[in-house]
């Protein structure tokens, strides 16, 4: 149906007509019940290791008190060399990532180059600068690029920080201390690993916004190795998502076996064209 | 909380048009209602003022004349105002069809509920309205 209170296409991108209309909403209620965005309060680490970079996040998305997502994937493919983990609002991580990774893609296809770590860390650098914080994505990219391993995480007001070992979200002070102590340059890899995973370990103890199964991403120059989950938590519950039952669990009484009699009654042969 | 001027309606006079758009209140006029209504709005031709006057710096008045005036050349050349343009050469001028923001996937206006009235949105652009 045509408006005729429309004058002009409306323009696109985000869209503020509601703003005022929500915080008029907020005062109404008295300071409680409006609905909370998922967030991840999450524990991520990156460890720089001789070979390439060690990425490690929790499964646990919280929709403030209630754990809204037991098997949230937190690590977030951005280009086959470059991965990235994110906190923060889950939403807005997704969509970041998937952004950047699509803006990665067309340089690629333009140029015939793999992507570079720090063009992703440009392309978000400016996109969150730009929503001055509204925007409650906090990123770690690590990958491996012809310039070498690189970790790099990015805040949601923008801001890039380039370090060998990183942690962020809720449980970032935990896991800190634990990279702090065991960090060592040009580690071995299972040792990366291991000290990744102690990470991890140590923000699920203490923080308790992370939780449940710790993943791990592995970026050398030969490939990716993408364990999910490398560790799954001694909690978990057994209900299977499929009720199949176990061949054996009716007994057979007794068995009949009829063949079937075929005759052949016509053959043709067709050739085909292969020209 | 500072009030800014760009939000007024902006009809013969400046006056709130309470056939067509309903009713105002001073305060939505004065102070914007989300902290980023503003800087949206005027992202693209903040971003396109910095980048003009830089180039005027470095390579003198003329490179920013000529960019200017196919920019002006580009985008007269859109449909009637109800249709949909792909504004390709303006992309291309500006280098942004090689690039995904959030201005392609959100409120898409190929996609948008509302349709206008095709006279009044014409004569609208006109400036007859």
């Amino acid at each position: 149906m045509a408006l005729s209170n429309v004058l002009e296409t409306p323009a696109s991108g985000f869209n503020f007509d509601n703003a005022a209309r929500n915080s008029a909403l907020e005062g109404l209620f008295g300071g409680g019940q409006t609905p909370k965005p998922l967030k991840t309060g999450t524990t991520i680490a990156g460890v720089v290791f001789k070979d390439g970079v060690v990425l490690g996040a929790d499964t646990r998305a919280t929709s403030s008190e209630v754990v809204a997502d037991k098997q949230c994937a937190k690590i977030h493919y951005i280009a086959p060399n470059i991965y990235c983990c994110g906190a923060g609002t889950a939403a807005d991580t997704e969509k970041t990532t998937e952004l950047l990774s699509s803006n990665l893609a067309i340089f690629s296809l333009n140029s015939g180059r793999n992507p570079r770590v720090v063009m992703g860390v440009n392309i978000l650098q400016d996109m969150l600068y730009r929503y001055h914080g509204q925007i409650g994505a906090n990123l770690i990219l690590g990958g491996v690029d012809c310039t070498g391993n690189h970790l790099y995480s990015v805040g949601p007001y923008g801001s890039v920080n380039k370090v060998p070992y990183l942690t962020m979200g809720s449980g970032d002070l935990a896991a800190l201390g634990i990279l702090e102590d065991g960090f060592r340059p040009d580690l071995e890899l299972e040792k990366a690993k291991e000290l990744v995973r102690v990470a991890i370990h140590a923000g699920i103890m203490s923080d308790l916004g992370s939780g449940n199964n710790i993943d791990i991403c592995v970026i050398t120059k030969e490939g990716v190795d993408y364990i999910r989950p490398y560790r799954e938590s001694e909690y978990r519950d057994n209900r299977k998502m499929k009720y199949k039952y176990r061949p054996g669990t009716t007994p057979v009484l007794t068995e009949k076996v009829v063949p079937l009699k075929l005759e052949v009654v016509q053959e043709t042969v067709q050739q085909m064209d292969t020209a | 909380i500072v009030p800014v001027a760009g939000l007024c309606p902006q009809g013969a006079y400046g006056v709130q048009d309470s056939l067509r758009g309903g009713f105002s209140s001073v305060k939505n006029e004065l102070l914007p209602s989300h902290p980023l209504e503003l800087s949206e709005k005027n992202f693209h031709l903040n971003q396109d003022k910095m980048n003009l006057s830089t180039l005027r710096n470095i390579q003198g008045l003329h490179a920013p004349l000529k960019l200017q005036m196919e920019y002006r050349a580009a985008r007269q050349i859109q449909r009637l105002p109800f249709l949909q343009s792909s504004h390709l050469a303006l992309d291309t001028l500006r280098g942004s069809d090689d690039v995904i923001g959030f201005e392609d996937i959100l409120s898409d206006p190929a996609q948008s509920e509302m349709m206008g009235e095709p006279h009044l949105m014409v004569e609208y652009k006109l400036g007859l309205l």
